[in-house]
């Protein structure tokens, strides 16, 4: 009865794959898998935009949309309608081929990195052997989508808005990739449906998932750090920084393509989380084994609704960085923390044999001590000396 | 499958050609990218997905982004008044005949022609990264020591320069006599008592 409903999507889809004539029969399996990824993941981002804005109005302590449709509710359709009827504006002085172009190549290798991303028990499009590199390849797109679009407005705020971003995207892909590599060698699979089988066993009743050791739970922090930056969230929304510094690569873009951006960006969002979901917290697995009757999609988006809220809640909360700060932060302190982790990982697989009592505790204190003892001493050697006491200023009291 | 195999070989040789003779150079780097996904394509027709999807990565990802910020950095991009053909085309084409004519001759020439050919396999990145690990693991830590060398190098000169007193001394087209504003970065922050 679990099983059934745990597997009904599976099942539809094969019923009505079944349906088609047998020569039709790969496209139609083809189209299947691509339409959900279409229909499911723009309509979260129509969700999340008026959670989003409802949730920081409550930070905030005002009310968010609520003219449209009971509590506002149905402010998603009329952006959306507004940002289809809006005029589409293109500078006169823009390369007019590349400025058309660079929406749609920051949306497609987006839209194509979920492809690779199992959402439940036999749920994933495709079983690519490299897919996580799949997944960064795809992903590494995205930063020559953001050049297009700069470069091809003509414009000397968007150019330097693509810049920054461009420079923040590199830096921040180097942790992203460096902590998931831990993952890769304990599992010893690119797969991301062999990453989350290898976190289905279950340990007593508490299921194997990565983030309960300790180069799991070092590797989920850095990976989350660096996939709010790639993604361009706060405390890392430099490249938008629409308070301070003007909106950065899309300023001169208005009407659907505008929306077009940032649905890319809330797209990358939720490919990334779930990336994280897929290394670190067991996929579509439940947390513990007397939990596996819930439908395995059920995990993972419930999951991935978690970490929106996390990335709103971040977003109302949060200042933003500067770009020195930014910069230092990528290099100075997550590469070295993510080279550290690389081999704490390896010091937790050449332990594995111990069978002593306390063996599990030993390993933990090993392994937390290697990655701690660092973090500590990188902490105070590069912020350690900056007094926080309350600031005051000479010119503007 | 052939029909996939022209299609990927006009699209990169089209965009090969593109990237050689438009005006603009941003827009010969962008199509210069297109011939690396393309190349990449071909690699994942030929079912070799590691090789495929690191092209991508290291090439789209890496190595255009460098080609665009060196693009950007330096002056004069959009100096677009030099004629497409050099005057020397002529022994352009000669040189380019002679290397693709030596580069023929020795695939010819290798023992790699009288091999028998594989069969269509499947190769997992698990083995791959098994035969680096161990047939090859002397070449893979040349040329990462070699990648390492080149970062320190990089690294080395940008540097921070020395101070701006010294490199005026140094730099007669500066005049060290103007009073300059005081460099930001060298006033003492008040900021924080």
């Amino acid at each position: 009865m679990f099983e059934a409903i745990d597997q009904i999507f599976v099942a539809l889809k094969h019923w009505v794959v079944g349906q088609f004539p047998a020569a039709w029969q790969p496209l139609g399996s083809v189209f299947l898998s691509i339409i959900p990824i279409l229909a499911v993941f723009p309509l979260l981002f129509a969700i999340t935009t008026i959670v989003e804005r409802k949730t920081l109005g409550r930070i905030q302590n005002r009310l968010g949309p609520n003219r449209v449709g009971p509590f506002g509710l149905l402010q998603p359709v009329a952006d959306g309608l507004k940002s289809l009827t809006k005029e589409d504006i293109v500078p006169y002085a823009a390369d007019q081929v590349v400025h058309f172009l660079a929406p749609i190549a920051l949306i497609v290798p987006v839209l194509l990195a979920f492809s690779v991303l199992p959402v439940g028990r036999n749920m994933v499009p495709i079983d690519l052997d490299a897919g996580l590199l799949f997944f960064f390849a795809v992903g590494a797109g995205s930063e020559l989508a953001v050049f297009m679009a700069g470069w091809s407005s003509r414009n000397k705020y968007s150019l330097l808005g693509a810049m920054r971003a461009i420079a923040q995207m590199v830096s921040y892909e180097l942790p992203l990739i460096l902590s998931s590599v831990t993952v890769v060698m304990l599992v010893g699979s690119l797969s991301t449906v062999k990453i989350v089988e290898a976190q289905g066993e279950a340990y007593g009743w508490l299921l194997k998932w990565h983030v309960f050791t300790p180069w799991g739970l070092a590797g989920f922090l850095l990976f989350m750090i660096a996939a709010a930056a790639e993604s361009n969230r706060t405390p890392f929304d430099i490249p938008e920084g629409e308070s301070e510094i003007i909106a950065g690569y899309l300023v001169e873009y208005s009407g659907f393509k505008f929306a077009l951006f940032f649905l890319g960006e809330y797209l990358g969002l939720f490919a990334v989380s779930s990336l994280a979901i897929t290394l670190f917290l067991g996929g579509w697995h439940a947390p513990f084994s007397f939990l596996e009757w819930i439908p395995s999609y059920l995990w993972f988006f419930g999951k991935l609704s978690a970490f929106i809220m996390l990335f709103i809640w971040l977003r109302g909360t949060l200042p933003r960085l500067r770009m020195d700060q930014l910069m230092n932060l990528a290099w100075k302190f997550m590469l070295p923390m993510c080279l550290i982790n690389i081999v704490v990982a390896a010091m937790w697989h050449f332990t594995a044999h111990w069978q002593f009592v306390g063996a599990v505790l030993c390993r933990w204190l090993l392994c937390g001590a290697a990655i701690g003892v660092p973090y500590l001493w990188l902490g105070d050697a590069l912020f350690g000396e900056k007094k926080l006491a309350k600031r005051t200023y000479r010119f503007a009291d | 499958m052939v029909t996939t195999f022209v299609i990927l070989t006009i699209v990169t040789l089209v965009s090969a050609i593109a990237a050689m003779s438009l005006r603009n150079l941003v827009h010969c780097a962008l199509c210069l990218v297109l011939t690396f996904a393309g190349l990449a394509a071909f690699y994942l027709q030929l079912n070799a997905q590691f090789v495929g999807f690191a092209q991508i990565l290291v090439y789209v990802g890496a190595v255009a982004i460098l080609i665009v910020f060196a693009m950007l950095l330096t002056r004069n991009v959009d100096s677009t008044r030099q004629a497409i053909l050099s005057p020397s085309w002529g022994v352009g084409i000669v040189g380019a005949l002679l290397v693709f004519g030596a580069i023929v001759l020795s695939i010819l020439c290798s023992t790699m022609v009288h091999r028998p050919a594989l069969s269509e396999t499947q190769v997992t990145v698990l083995a791959i990264g098994e035969q680096l690990m161990t047939n090859y693991v002397l070449p893979l830590e040349v040329i990462a020591l070699l990648l390492t060398a080149a970062m320190i190098g990089a690294v080395i000169i940008a540097l921070h320069e020395p101070t701006s007193e010294s490199s005026a001394v140094q730099n007669p087209r500066l005049e060290p006599s103007v009073p300059s504003v005081p460099n930001p970065a060298q006033v003492p922050r008040t900021d924080h008592p």
